[in-house]
C-alpha cells in the first residue's frame, strides 16, 4: 500500500496540519521546559493542589473517554451482538492509543517518570488504590495492544501471527473487561481517601461505582462520537460493510447509553440520599451539581432515549458529543472543582496555560497517530484478503 | 477456546486471589490499631506557646534547610497564614481568636503529625512512607516515583513536594528528627522551645500528661486532646483553650483512621477478578449456546424444506412417470385401433376388390 494513494491529506498544508504543527511545536517546548526546569515551571500544581488537569483531564477524562474499547468489545464478543463487528476495530484503537497517551501524559506529571514501573518491582505498595490502578493500566494497555494488533498484522500481511492473534479475542475480551472494571472504578476509589477534601456532593463511599457506570456512558458516547467525526473525515476509507453497520450502531448504543444513564442518575439521586446532603443543593457548590446532574445526566438520558425512539440519528450523535462533554466536567468536578473546596479562593488552583498546553499537545498527537493508522491499516474496512474470519 | 478460556480463569485465579490481592484486602482492613506500644509522641500545648518560632529555627537548623529569605527573629511573617514547605517542615501560625475571654492571640505550631495509621503511607503504591515503630513516618526519597498521591491524601496537608526540581523532585516533611532520636537527643523544636509548649515522651505517658492538665486547669483547657483519636490518633497531640477549628486544626476528621476509607474499594477486587470472568464466560457461553441452537432450527428447518421438496419432486415426477405411461398406452392403443382400423379398411377394400375383379380372389382370402 503506498501511502501517497492512501493518506491524501497527511502531508499537505492543509489547515489541520498547520494548526496540528503549531501545537506540536508549542508543546515541545513545554516538554523541554518540564523536564528541565521543573514541574514549578510550566503548572500551578501547589502543595495544596497537587494533582491539576493532568490528573484530573489527562488521566481521569482520558481513561474514561478511551471506555470505549471494552464496552464494544464486550458487547461483540461477550454479548453476541455480532451485527456491531465493524465497530470493534475502531473502538480498540482509541482506547489503545487513549491508553498509551494516558500514560505518555503521565511521564510529564509524575516527578521521576522512568521510576513508573517501581511499584511492581521494588513497591508492591498494595493498599494503594494508585497501585491497582496502575497494575491494571500497564496490563489493559498490553490487552488493548494484543486486542489491536489483528489489523497492523494483515497490513504487513503476517497471516499466521495474525490468525494467532485473532484466537486470543475471546480471552482478551473478558480480561480486559475485568480489568476495565477495576481500575475504571479505582480512579474514582483514588479519592475516597480524602472526605475532608471533596465536597460531600461529590464525595460518596459510591465513587467506584460512580465513577464505572460512568465509564460504560463514557465508552458508548464515544464511541458514537467518534464514529460521526471519522465519518467526515474518514468517509472514503469505509467499506460497506462498516458503512451499512454504523447506523444501526448508533442506534443501539445511543439506546443502550439511555438506559445506563438512567441508571447512572439513580445511583446518583442514591448517593446524595445515603448521604443526607439534599440541603446542600441550594449552595453555590449545589447548584453546579444540580448542572451536572440535570444537564450532563438527566437531559441526555432524556435525548437518548427519545432519539432512539424515532431514529433520529443526528439526534443521538448530538447527545454523545453532549454527554462527553458531561463525563468531562464530572471528572474535573471530582479532581479540581470541588476538591479543595474549603480552602480560600486565592488558595485554589487554576491551571497554567502550559498546563492545558501539554494536555492539547497530546490530544493533537492522538488525532495525528489515529490519522496515520486509519489511513493505512484495516480498521474503518475489512481487508480483502481476510473478509471471511473477520 | 475452551481450554484457553479455562487456562485464563486458572491464571486469573492464581495472579489475583492468591496474592497480592488478597494481601492488599487484608492489609488495608485490620482491626483497630492503637500504636506501637512505647511509641514517641509530642505535645503541643497551644495555652503556652508565645509564637517566639525558636522551634521553627531549630527545625530549619537540625535539617540543614535553606536559610529564610526573612530571619526567624523576624515576628511579622506572623501576619499571614502560612503551611509547610519544602524550606520549613515546621511553621507556627497566629490566630485571632472571636472568643472574648482569649482576646489574646493564640499560636499553633503546624508539622506532621505521624499519624498511627497514616494516609500518607496507605496510599503509596511503592511504600515509600513508612510508620516506624518509634513514631516517626519516615520517607524513603530512593523509591518514591513522585506521584504526590501522598499530598493528596494527607487531611493534615503536610506533605511538601520540589516543584522545582525537575528530575529528582522529592516529598519532604518532618521526620520527628528521627536521626536525632536514634542518638538519643530530643526534636530539634522541642529541644529549643523556651516555653515548654512543647513536650516529648512516650504517646501514651503524653495522655496521662494531658488529662492531668486538663484536670488540674479546667478553665484552661477544652476537655479533649487532639490527635488522641482524630483520624485513628496521631503521635502528636494538641492541648487548647479555643476551639481547635479555630486554630486551624480540622474538627470533621473523624476517628477512622485513614487505611478504612479505601478498605471497602480494596476488598471488591478480589470478587471482581473472581467473579467477572465466571460471568461473563456464562454469558458468552449462553449466548453461543443461543446462536447454537438457532443455528441447529435452522439447519432442521433447512433439511426438512429439502425433504419437503425432494418429496413433492418424487411425486411430480411419479406422476410425470404416471401420465407418461398412460399416455404411451393410450397411444399404444390407439396406434392399435389405428391399425386394426387400417387393417379393416383394407379388408373391405379388398372384398370390394374381390367383387369387381374375382381373379385376384384367392390372394384376397390369403390377406
Ligand atoms: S500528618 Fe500527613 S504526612 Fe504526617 S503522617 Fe499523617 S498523613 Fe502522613
Ligand atoms: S509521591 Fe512518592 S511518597 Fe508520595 S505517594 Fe507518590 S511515590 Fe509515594
Ligand atoms: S518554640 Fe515553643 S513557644 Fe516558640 S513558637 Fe515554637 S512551640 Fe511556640
Amino acid at each position: 500500500m503506498s501511502t501517497e494513494n492512501t493518506a491524501p491529506n497527511s502531508s499537505k498544508l492543509t489547515p489541520f496540519n498547520l494548526i496540528a504543527g503549531l501545537i506540536v511545536i508549542v508543546g515541545l517546548f513545554i516538554t523541554v521546559l518540564r523536564f528541565t526546569k521543573g514541574l514549578g515551571a510550566v503548572s500551578n500544581l501547589s502543595n495544596h493542589s497537587p494533582w491539576g488537569i493532568w490528573i484530573g483531564f489527562d488521566l481521569l477524562v482520558g481513561v474514561a473517554l478511551a471506555a470505549g474499547g471494552y464496552v464494544t468489545s464486550a458487547a461483540v464478543y461477550v454479548f453476541g451482538m455480532k451485527r456491531y463487528h465493524s465497530a470493534v476495530r475502531p473502538a480498540v484503537l482509541t482506547g489503545f492509543l487513549g491508553y498509551l497517551f494516558v500514560v505518555i501524559a503521565l511521564h510529564y506529571d509524575v516527578g521521576r517518570p522512568w521510576r513508573l514501573p517501581y511499584p511492581f518491582i521494588v513497591g508492591w505498595g498494595t493498599t494503594s488504590l494508585l497501585f491497582e490502578v496502575g497494575l491494571c493500566v500497564a496490563l489493559y494497555l498490553t490487552v488493548l495492544f494484543l486486542e489491536f494488533t489483528p489489523a497492523p498484522l494483515e497490513w504487513l500481511g503476517l497471516t499466521k501471527t495474525r490468525n494467532l492473534a485473532v484466537k486470543l479475542t475471546m480471552v482478551l475480551t473478558i480480561f480486559g473487561v475485568v480489568l476495565s472494571t477495576l481500575h475504571q472504578s479505582s480512579l474514582g476509589a483514588l479519592f475516597l481517601i480524602a472526605p475532608s477534601k471533596l465536597h460531600p456532593l461529590w464525595y460518596s463511599p459510591y465513587l467506584p461505582v460512580f465513577f464505572f457506570v460512568s465509564s460504560i456512558i463514557a465508552g458508548l458516547s464515544m464511541v458514537i462520537f467518534e464514529g460521526s467525526l471519522s465519518h467526515k473525515a474518514f468517509h472514503h476509507k469505509m467499506d460497506a460493510t462498516h458503512l451499512q453497520e454504523s447506523d444501526g450502531l448508533v442506534l443501539g448504543f445511543g439506546k443502550a447509553a439511555a438506559l445506563v444513564l438512567a441508571g447512572y442518575f439513580t445511583i446518583k439521586i442514591v448517593g446524595i440520599t445515603a448521604g443526607n446532603h439534599w440541603h446542600l443543593l441550594t449552595s453555590p457548590y449545589g447548584y453546579w451539581f444540580l448542572v451536572e446532574l440535570l444537564g450532563f445526566v438527566a437531559l441526555p438520558c432524556l435525548l437518548y432515549a427519545m432519539g432512539a425512539r424515532e431514529k433520529n440519528l443526528k439526534l443521538i450523535r448530538f447527545t454523545a458529543a453532549w454527554t462527553v462533554a458531561g463525563i468531562v466536567l464530572n471528572r474535573l468536578n471530582v479532581s479540581v472543582i470541588a476538591f479543595n473546596y474549603h480552602l480560600p479562593v486565592a488558595e485554589r488552583y487554576f491551571p497554567h496555560w502550559m498546563e492545558i498546553g501539554i494536555s492539547v499537545f497530546m490530544v493533537t498527537l492522538l488525532i495525528l497517530v489515529y490519522r496515520f493508522i486509519v489511513t493505512r491499516m484495516p480498521i474503518l474496512y475489512g481487508h480483502p484478503d481476510y473478509q471471511a474470519n473477520h | 477456546m475452551a481450554i484457553s478460556r479455562r487456562k485464563f480463569l486458572g491464571w486469573m485465579g492464581a495472579a489475583g486471589i492468591g496474592s497480592t490481592v488478597a494481601k492488599s484486602a487484608g492489609a488495608a482492613s485490620t482491626g483497630h490499631f492503637t500504636g506501637y506500644p512505647g511509641s514517641m509522641g509530642v505535645l503541643h500545648d497551644i495555652t503556652r506557646c508565645v509564637g517566639c518560632r525558636s522551634c521553627e529555627a531549630a527545625c530549619n537548623q537540625v535539617n540543614n534547610l535553606a536559610a529564610p529569605t526573612k530571619p526567624f527573629s523576624d515576628l511579622t511573617v506572623l501576619e499571614q497564614k502560612r503551611a509547610t514547605t519544602n524550606e520549613a517542615y515546621t511553621v507556627v501560625n497566629r490566630y485571632e481568636s472571636s472568643e472574648p475571654k482569649a482576646a489574646i492571640p493564640v499560636f499553633r505550631k503546624i508539622q506532621c503529625n505521624h499519624c498511627l495509621e497514616p494516609a500518607c503511607a496507605s496510599v503509596c503504591f511503592v511504600r515509600a512512607f513508612k510508620k516506624t515503630e518509634k513514631g516517626p513516618v519516615l520517607y524513603d526519597p530512593s523509591v518514591c516515583v513522585g506521584c504526590r498521591y501522598c499530598m493528596m491524601a494527607c487531611p493534615f496537608e503536610i506533605p511538601t513536594y520540589e516543584y522545582n526540581e525537575p528530575l529528582t523532585p522529592r516529598v519532604l516533611k518532618c521526620t520527628l528528627c528521627a536521626p536525632r532520636l536514634e542518638q538519643g537527643l530530643l526534636p530539634g523544636c522541642v529541644e529549643a522551645c523556651p516555653k515548654e509548649a512543647l513536650t516529648f515522651g512516650k504517646r501514651t505517658d503524653l495522655i496521662q500528661i494531658a488529662r492531668e492538665r486538663i484536670r488540674n486547669h479546667p478553665g484552661r483547657y477544652l476537655n479533649h486532646i487532639y490527635g488522641e483519636n482524630e483520624m485513628g490518633g496521631t503521635s502528636w497531640l494538641y492541648l487548647s483553650s479555643v476551639p481547635f477549628g479555630s486554630v486551624g486544626l480540622r474538627e470533621d476528621l473523624g476517628i477512622k483512621p485513614a487505611p478504612e476509607l479505601t478498605a471497602g474499594a480494596l476488598s471488591i477486587v478480589p470478587m471482581v477478578v473472581g467473579l467477572w470472568p465466571v460471568l461473563l464466560t456464562g454469558v458468552f457461553a449462553m449466548n453461543k449456546r443461543k446462536e447454537k441452537i438457532a443455528a441447529q432450527e435452522q439447519a432442521q428447518a433447512v433439511a426438512a424444506a429439502v425433504a419437503e421438496a425432494q418429496r413433492k419432486a418424487q411425486t411430480q415426477l411419479t406422476q410425470a412417470l404416471d401420465k407418461a405411461k398412460k399416455e404411451k398406452d393410450k397411444a399404444l392403443e390407439q396406434a392399435e385401433k389405428a391399425k386394426e382400423q387400417a387393417v379393416k379398411k383394407a379388408l373391405e377394400a379388398a372384398a370390394t376388390a374381390t367383387e369387381t375383379k374375382p381373379q385376384t380372389k384367392g390372394e384376397g382370402e390369403e390377406v
